[in-house]
């Protein structure tokens, strides 16, 4: 540790401690105000402990439905939520560690052609091509359904130039070891590639599931009906301009839901990560 | 169970590298062939064409009397021991070992007798559990030859397999290895630079350069008849004393005017050479016929032990005379170098042994 006095300790830990107020206490007014009814959270000051209505809230969010996003429940957005972060974020790592496979390992025609060309997108974000992107999902009727949602975003290059470094890291002994030992390319990529790949794949996998989770502007082109929104679009749809119009109480509730999710990915994929730090792999 | 037969092999790098110029060498059932040189001389791009990992640009490879040159490694049914072991990270010994087999479609009860008695053999058994970065080098190094072993290849190809340990260990090992391939009779090719591991191991020699064979045959013979100044220099610790000839109207002399004191060979040398150990030191003024003798001074002492290296400037060059025990020598001292006739080797002008 570098302060070692006490004086140092207190200063060192009084300036961690503000900074986790500063970026809590608007997550838990947040909660706070997701308990109480409509009322109270219209008529100031917002009181700054939890009120009664925790169960009632949530309840009515998760189970009854919310009327200005045309009666579908929270219950609802976080499952469509759920299936396009965990699709993006499959399908990106699924994609990306084939695509990193074959120009790594392999020798084949124009390989170095295909590495460029997947490099190029990384300068074509999806919002540059979007109305290319959105002409075809309408041409194949993909408008409100989930593979509308997921498929234009899971082409990454990022993650595929991520696998590429790491399978490049890889000593050329031990796929020569493999070959002598018999493996072909699918045995080797399933028994050796894919294993030694665990921990970027997991890192990757809470980066993306995040990234999917919140994306915006796709799903707000590509749904349309309301009980395929997502929670982002949800959210954003619940907030009238008026605010008699808005149900509070219910936006907040469903705010605290949607953090939800990627919190507990980050928490579970956690044990991952520090597994994978501590032990590398000789 | 097989023999390896090299003929006229070549490799040439899609970078226009030559790194193997036509290399044959016939490797009978049963014996270890090491292939010996210095660093980039074309040993480990030879090694890999025998394992199928690089492709043969010229020539053939045969195992066993059937040519390879157009099949993969696992059909060729070779092993390797590889410089970092290559052990999969990832998975147990007990499964490194397996892995092959099992890619091989062995029933799983002859996989599992067959990795454990393999286990058994090189003292394995109680790290069957063990992933590889839970092992110290020693221990990886053995499970990388168990992983050879249990497979009963044809042949076994080392490529530098021990460089990676400390001195002490490097020497069990090669009396381990030397052992376990004499009791298992795999035919197998060994790649080193070290020219003691090659000297100890090899039933055959070859000692290679800039991708072409110096010299293949029984280690003592190469020793003891180097076929040029490249073998008589590379083989043996220290090195051959090398001293250069020059001719004058009485026959060839010492470059330094030195003369030789008997009847060179008939064919002209340029280069005349004795070993460290063929030589002596004495303080005397007799006279010596039939003998090399060089006044020489002493520049430094060397005791190992068992012997001293004296350092001396002779005849206008270094060269290094070993003696046995402590050395009576000093550094400064005047003494004559004295090496016997038949002791020396004699090179003409393309650094080939003249006889
Ligand atoms: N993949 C490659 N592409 C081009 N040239 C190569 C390749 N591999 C090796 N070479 C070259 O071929 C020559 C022989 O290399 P090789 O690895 O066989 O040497 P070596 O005798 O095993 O040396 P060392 O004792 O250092 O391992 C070297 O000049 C090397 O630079
Ligand atoms: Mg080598």
């Amino acid at each position: 540790m570098i302060g070692q006095s006490p004086l140092r300790t207190f200063i060192a830990h009084a300036v961690l401690i503000l900074g986790i107020l500063i970026v809590a206490f608007p997550i838990y007014y947040t909660f706070v105000a997701s308990t109480h009814t409509l009322q109270t959270i219209l008529r100031p000051p917002l009181p700054l402990l939890p009120g009664g209505q925790l169960w009632n809230n949530y309840g009515e969010a998760l189970f009854g439905g919310i009327g200005r996003i045309g009666g579908v429940s929270v219950g609802t957005l976080l499952l469509n939520t759920t299936i396009m972060a965990l699709g993006v974020a499959a399908g990106k790592i699924f994609i990306s560690i084939l695509s990193a496979y074959a120009i790594v390992f392999f020798r084949f025609p124009l390989r170095m052609t295909f590495f460029w060309l997947i490099f190029i997108t990384l300068m074509l974000p999806v919002e540059v091509r979007i109305l290319p992107t959105y002409k075809v999902m309408v041409d194949l009727g993909m408008i409100d359904t989930y593979a509308g949602l997921i498929i234009p975003l899971i082409a990454s290059a990022t993650a595929t130039l991520l696998f590429r470094q790491f399978f490049m890291t890889i000593p050329g002994e031990l796929v020569e070891a493999a070959r002598v030992d018999g493996a072909g390319p699918w045995r080797f990529f399933f028994d050796i590639l894919l294993p030694l790949s665990r921990t970027n794949i997991a890192a990757l996998f809470v980066i993306l599931f995040i990234y999917g989770w919140t994306q915006y502007l796709w799903p707000l082109l590509v749904t349309n009906s309301n009980d395929m929104n997502t929670i982002v679009i949800a959210l954003r749809k619940m907030v009238s301009f008026a605010d008699a119009d808005t149900e509070w109480h219910l936006v907040m509730v469903t705010a605290m839901l949607a953090i939800v999710p990627p919190i507990l990915v980050v928490v579970l994929m956690q044990r991952w990560f520090v597994r994978g730090l501590v032990e590398s792999e000789k | 169970m097989a023999t390896v037969d090299l003929k006229e092999v070549k490799k040439v790098y899609p970078s226009g590298v030559e790194a193997v110029k036509g290399v044959s060498i016939a490797i009978p059932d049963k014996e270890l062939c090491v292939l010996v040189g210095p660093s980039g001389c074309g040993k480990s791009t030879l090694l890999r064409m025998i394992a199928g990992l690089e492709t043969i640009s010229a020539g053939t490879v045969a195992i066993d009397g059937k040519v390879v040159n157009a099949i993969g490694p696992t059909e060729r049914d070779i092993a390797m021991v590889f410089q970092n072991y290559a052990l999969y990270p990832h998975m147990k010994v007990y499964d490194n070992m397996a892995y092959g087999l099992r890619n091989r479609g062995t029933p799983k009860d002859e996989i599992d007798s067959r990795v454990r008695s393999t286990a058994k053999v090189l003292e394995l058994s109680a790290l069957l559990d063990r992933r590889p970065r839970e092992l110290s080098g020693g221990q990886r190094q053995r499970v990388a030859m168990g992983r050879a072993i249990v497979r009963n290849p044809k042949v076994f190809l080392f490529d530098e397999p021990l460089s990676n340990l400390d001195a002490k260990l490097r020497g069990q090992m090669r009396v381990e290895i030397k052992n376990l391939q004499r009791a298992l009779g795999v035919t197998s090719v060994y790649v080193t630079h070290d020219q003691l591991e090659a000297m100890t191991l090899a039933d055959i020699l070859v000692v290679m350069n800039a991708g072409l064979v110096e010299q293949t045959g029984a280690p003592l013979d190469i020793y003891e008849k180097p076929a040029s100044i490249f073998v008589a220099s590379f083989i043996g610790a220290p090195p051959m004393n090398l001293l250069a000839l020059t001719g004058s109207s009485s026959g060839p002399i010492l470059a330094d005017g030195t003369a030789i004191g008997f009847a060179p060979p008939e064919t002209p040398a340029v280069t005349l050479g004795f070993r460290p150990e063929d030589a002596d030191v004495t303080f005397n003024a007799e006279a010596l016929p039939g003998a090399l003798v060089l006044p020489a001074t002493v520049e430094a002492v060397e005791p190992v032990g068992a012997e001293s290296f004296l350092h001396c400037a002779a005849a206008g060059s270094r060269i290094i005379v070993r003696v046995s025990g402590r050395a009576t020598a000093k550094p400064g001292d005047q003494l004559r170098v004295v090496a016997k006739a038949e002791k020396l080797h004699w090179f003409d002008q393309a650094g080939k042994r003249v006889d």
